[in-house]
């Protein structure tokens, strides 16, 4: 392999790595803060997918399918915390597996319902169209690279929320222990069902945004959830740093694992994370209190 | 939490007689009931081994995992590859071997998995589940994602003499009735056993148990263990029974619908999730029937289990009959939460 | 009641069973009634994927075998059908499940299905151990028609090993030594590339590297990306549907179509150049059919086809409407007595089916044998330019019926 394709492989999983950041991240704030584990992640992601379908074919333009269903997946996230989640804040793990078990069940129905159980893919928009010549024989879409940039214009805005912001201060606050910011007398109950919007609306941006380099399919949202679930694993829950580093981690091994190991490429992942559990079992970013 | 089961139940009359009767009709029915339900009932019998064993884990050890049907898969696997092409494998070989296989693996996981607690028990073992899942869905080792299938179904001759039938639908009903009663009575004894009051000890509060020198990792590796070996049993058998095995059966829904099983059924007592099982594959036959969009209202089913039952099944039976006493307490896992901090 | 039960299979277990195994036999012994003689519809179970990745090719193959049964007035062999139908979601996991529901439960006569081939194998399975009709409007796995090959199961499509061993010779002789191979890591995807492999290695070329991925990814750029850095003469390919699509859409952008030239079995362009669009273009596969097939079989069975459905007739439609065509000429020579199952079996192994793609006729393991195409796609269209195999007859390696 010479340089050139090297890093053309290493954009890829760069690619890659981004928006299962912006996925990842979601979930890990949501983890963080509301102390909820949520499995109908990956069906967010699915949902957000098909949306993109849907409000591309039917108004044509992409950019309104974007901020469109970004917003119906925060809207439903805001209901959703309101009517359910709320109500599952301290209770055992095993109620909140269930409730967000139901969930996807839900929403993968509803998704027939409303969208089929077709594949179907959706178009880039139009001024992203076309590849740029890379190397003497390879291309790149344009639409992957603007994809890339994309990704890291929504992380720097989440980095810069969590770092410079009062809000920020609050999540990572409630992020580091719960009790001693609400003795601090900060109510958690709008910040609860923003971040739970929020996290909602980050995995259905993530489907919207691969939706036009993939191809848009019901059974899209299991393997990101688990992929979301390792990067939490190996950031360590509620650290936004942490999944930028382990999206990127495993971005990466899957992309060069895929050239250099095909047979064994989707293994390597969770030999990464058994190895990085040895080592630190509260991820690498993690409380390591225990 | 609730009393260990079986050996308290002052009001067990009405217990021993619903014991009996389903003892009996369950020997009766397959000679009444067409084939395809024979099939169904051994499946759904299966299922409950499958979250007997699950519930040994979280019911009993506070701890929820979401890998295994990693294990009931994996188990279908190594008769899958072990099975020769012209002839049926022998149980007396495959079986044990499936079991110390899913043990070996159990142990690594069940190491790296509890270094860990709560929500990160939970990921890791859904991702260490899925690894296997992608070992068998991604790899040449076993079809990849078609799946293998088992042309002869494994024989149970011993020096020559035929015991049972594997691929007769009624002498496998019968095998698998006999797995699932020999299942109940070893986790009986187990539960009753100091290792069962240790390990229940341990999840209503690690700190006092550590305190009292027990060794909770140990107690717990080892009920993770237990746990995986009699979900290899089940899913042995499950591969036996279609002659198929698929990466899906060692997939998360797969492991995520039997806990729904067990809470259905109710953590707290031995033989709820057998109960939920049996309760949830029949809803699920029914829905199936009915609509088209039967998941939906599965979905809707668990949700609502969630918020108006989490006692599950018995305790709506506690709520028809209030005289039977308290409703289980399923808060055991939230109180060592709180000790974790 | 069905038929199964009526068939009594000779099972050497049986007879060293002891007493329990008389009680379990006589539990599962009904008697016989005529009822379903003549005048009973035939059940015909259609077990298809009606969504997903293969959810169009479904509808076209069921289609394709109504408009047969229609053409002879809702009938075949003069006995009136009804069908039953099931999705088959292309899932193999619960292929099984589908099939016993189908047969055990729906008591279904014969089945018809399926697209994906592990689905495909799990239906002869339980078709084998049931003894029920079977034939396979497009699955291609080898085994069907190999080493599980049985008198009542057919096939009316193709087996994989057919449709790609032809492009090895053909690709050779087109000047390409050494080729790059990509596909699912499936059963099909496997068995289409060894095919490919071993008549292309036969004639003398090199297969530089075999790329796959998991079954159904359609991240294809990290590989294509390898295909750059392998730079082969020429680049073998099977996907189909969905990944079909997203394949040929992805090589063109990544703009190696060209400096690499792409083959691939014909379902890489079939049912998919709409979507694929110009990216599609100079694609040259091998297929037992092509869009400009003249004939006249061909030409009323498209335009038959088109007014039923309004849509274009493609492969999968003639393989459904060839299983009808099939099963009319079996169930004609048994005067639609279809418990008649070793006569209508004898006359389904004779057929000579002139099926729209041109003549058929069945090989030992009752897969087809039949011309093998070479087409181009050239405006939008799969274009015949040539034979690439002529009456290609699948080895059926391991059947001993």
């Amino acid at each position: 392999m010479n340089a050139a394709t090297f890093a053309v492989q290493l954009l890829n999983g760069v690619q890659y790595g981004l928006v299962l950041f912006l996925v990842a991240s979601g979930l890990s704030l949501v983890f963080g803060i509301l102390g909820v584990i949520n499995l109908a992640h990956g069906a967010f992601y699915m949902l957000g997918a098909y949306l993109a379908y849907w409000l591309s074919a039917y108004t044509g333009n992409f950019l309104v399918a974007l901020i469109g269903g970004t917003a119906i997946a925060f809207v439903i996230g805001l209901v959703l915390e309101e009517v359910f989640v709320k109500r599952m804040i301290g209770r055992d793990h095993l109620a909140q597996v269930l409730l967000s078990f139901g969930f996807i069940l839900v929403i993968d129905e509803s998704r027939q319902i409303l969208f089929g159980k077709d594949v179907h893919s959706v178009p880039p928009p139009d001024w992203l169209k076309g590849s740029i010549q890379l190397t003497e024989l390879l291309s790149y879409p344009i639409y992957r690279l603007a994809l890339c940039v994309f990704c890291l214009i929504v992380a720097a805005i989440i980095f810069f929320v969590i770092q410079k912001t009062r809000l920020g201060m609050i999540i990572r606050a409630g992020a580091e222990n719960r009790d001693m910011t609400r003795a601090l007398g900060i109510s958690f109950d709008r910040l609860n069902r923003y971040v739970f919007a929020g996290g909602i609306a980050l995995a259905a941006l993530g489907g919207i945004l691969v939706a036009p380099v993939s191809t848009v399919f019901p059974g899209m949202g299991d393997g990101m959830l688990i992929l979301s679930f390792v990067v939490v694993v190996l950031g360590g829950i509620g650290s936004v740093a942490g999944a930028a580093i382990g999206a990127l981690l495993i971005g990466l091994t899957d992309t060069f694992g895929k050239v250099f190991f095909p047979q064994v490429s989707s293994i390597l992942i969770y030999v990464l994370m058994a190895g990085i559990l040895l080592w630190r079992p509260n991820g690498l970013l993690g409380k390591q209190g225990h | 939490m609730a009393k260990l089961p079986g050996a308290t139940h002052v009001s067990s009359r009405f217990y021993r007689i619903a014991l009996v009767a389903s003892l009996l009709v369950s020997l009766v029915l397959p000679f009444v009931v067409p084939v395809y339900y024979v099939q169904f009932l051994s499946k759904a019998m299966l299922m409950g081994i499958l979250a007997l064993a699950l519930n040994l884990v979280v019911g009993y050890g506070g701890l929820v995992s979401l890998c295994h049907a990693a294990f009931f898969g994996l188990a279908g696997y190594v008769l899958a590859l072990t099975s020769p092409a012209s002839g049926g494998a022998s149980i007396f070989i495959t079986l044990p071997l499936a079991m110390i296989v899913v043990a070996a693996v159990a142990a690594v996981i069940g190491a790296l998995s509890l270094r860990t607690r709560g929500i990160y028990f939970i990921m890791a073992t859904l991702a260490f589940g899925e690894m296997l899942f992608y070992l068998f869905h991604d790899t040449k080792i076993g079809g990849g994602s078609d799946g293998i299938y088992i042309y002869y179904e494994p024989e149970a001759v011993i020096a020559g003499f035929r015991l049972v039938d594997l691929g007769n639908k009624t002498h496998f009903y019968f095998v698998s009735l006999g797995a699932l009663f020999l299942t109940l009575l070893f986790l009986k004894g187990l539960v009753g056993s100091p290792f069962g009051h240790a390990l229940a000890a341990a999840r209503d509060n690690e700190r006092r148990a550590l305190s009292l020198g027990f060794p909770v990792f140990g107690l717990r590796l080892a009920a993770f263990v237990i746990s995986a070996v009699i979900a290899a049993v089940a899913g042995y058998l499950s591969a036996a029974q279609f002659g198929f095995v698929a990466p899906q059966m060692l997939g998360w829904h797969l492991s995520a619908t039997v806990l729904v099983m067990v809470v259905l059924g109710g953590l707290s007592s031995l033989v709820g999730p057998l109960v939920g099982a049996i309760a949830l594959m029949g809803l699920e036959e029914v829905l199936k029937s009915l609509f088209d969009n039967w998941k939906l209202v599965k979905g809707l089913i668990i949700i609502a289990l969630v918020f108006l039952l989490p006692g599950g099944l018995q305790q709506l039976g506690a709520l028809v009959m209030p005289e039977r006493g308290e409703a289980p307490d399923t808060t055991g896992e939230a109180v060592e939460e709180k000790a974790h901090g | 009641m069905s038929k199964s039960d009526l068939i009594i299979r000779p099972d050497r277990r049986r007879f060293l069973l002891g007493a329990s195994g008389l009680v379990a036999g006589a539990s599962a012994f009904r008697f016989p009634t005529p009822a379903i003689a003549q005048g009973a519809p035939l059940k015909v179970g259609l077990m298809l994927p009606y969504s997903g990745t293969f959810g169009r090719l479904g509808q076209f193959i069921d289609n394709g075998f109504r408009l047969y049964a229609e053409q002879q007035g809702g009938k075949l062999g003069g006995r009136a059908i009804e069908f039953v139908q099931i999705d088959d979601e292309s899932k193999p996991e619960s292929a099984t499940d589908n099939m016993n529901r189908l047969v055990g439960r729906d008591k279904v006569d014969i089945v018809v299905g399926t697209v994906h081939s592990g689905v495909a194998m799990a239906m002869v399975k339980v078709a084998r151990d049931t003894n029920t009709m079977l034939v396979i409007p497009n699955a291609g796995v080898n085994e069907a028609t190999g080493p599980l090959c049985a008198p009542h199961i057919f096939r009316t499509s193709f087996s994989n090993w057919q449709v790609c061993q032809p492009m090895g010779k053909v690709m050779f002789d087109a000047g390409h030594k050494n080729v790059a191979t990509i596909t699912w890591r499936y059963a099909a995807g496997q068995q289409m590339v060894d095919a490919f492999k071993e008549g292309f290695t036969a004639a003398g070329g090199k297969v530089v590297e075999d790329l796959a991925v998991p079954f159904p990814e359609v991240e294809f750029q990290a590989l294509i990306t390898r295909i750059a850095t392998l730079k082969p003469d020429a680049v073998f390919a099977f996907f189909a549907g969905g990944g079909a699509v997203k394949f040929v859409r992805d090589y063109a952008a990544a703009g190696l179509s060209k400096s690499i030239p792409l083959y691939g079995a014909g379902f890489l362009t079939d049912g998919t150049l709409q979507a694929q669009g110009d990216a599609a273009e100079g694609i040259k596969t091998t297929l037992h059919y092509a869009d400009n097939l003249d004939g006249a079989t061909n030409k009323t069975f498209s335009e038959a086809f088109l007014k039923k459905t309004g849509k274009e007739g493609d492969i999968y439609a003639v393989q459904g409407y060839d299983a009808a065509a099939l099963l009319d000429i079996g169930l004609k020579a048994v005067k639609g007595d279809f418990t008649a199952r070793a006569p209508m079996v004898a006359a389904m192994r004779a057929a000579k089916i002139d099926s729209p793609r041109g003549p058929v006729s069945f090989n030992k393991g009752n897969n087809p044998v039949q011309d093998i195409y070479l087409r181009e796609v050239r405006k939008g269209q799969n274009v015949k330019i040539g034979v690439a195999g002529k009456a290609v007859d699948d080895p059926a390696r391991g059947c001993r019926a």
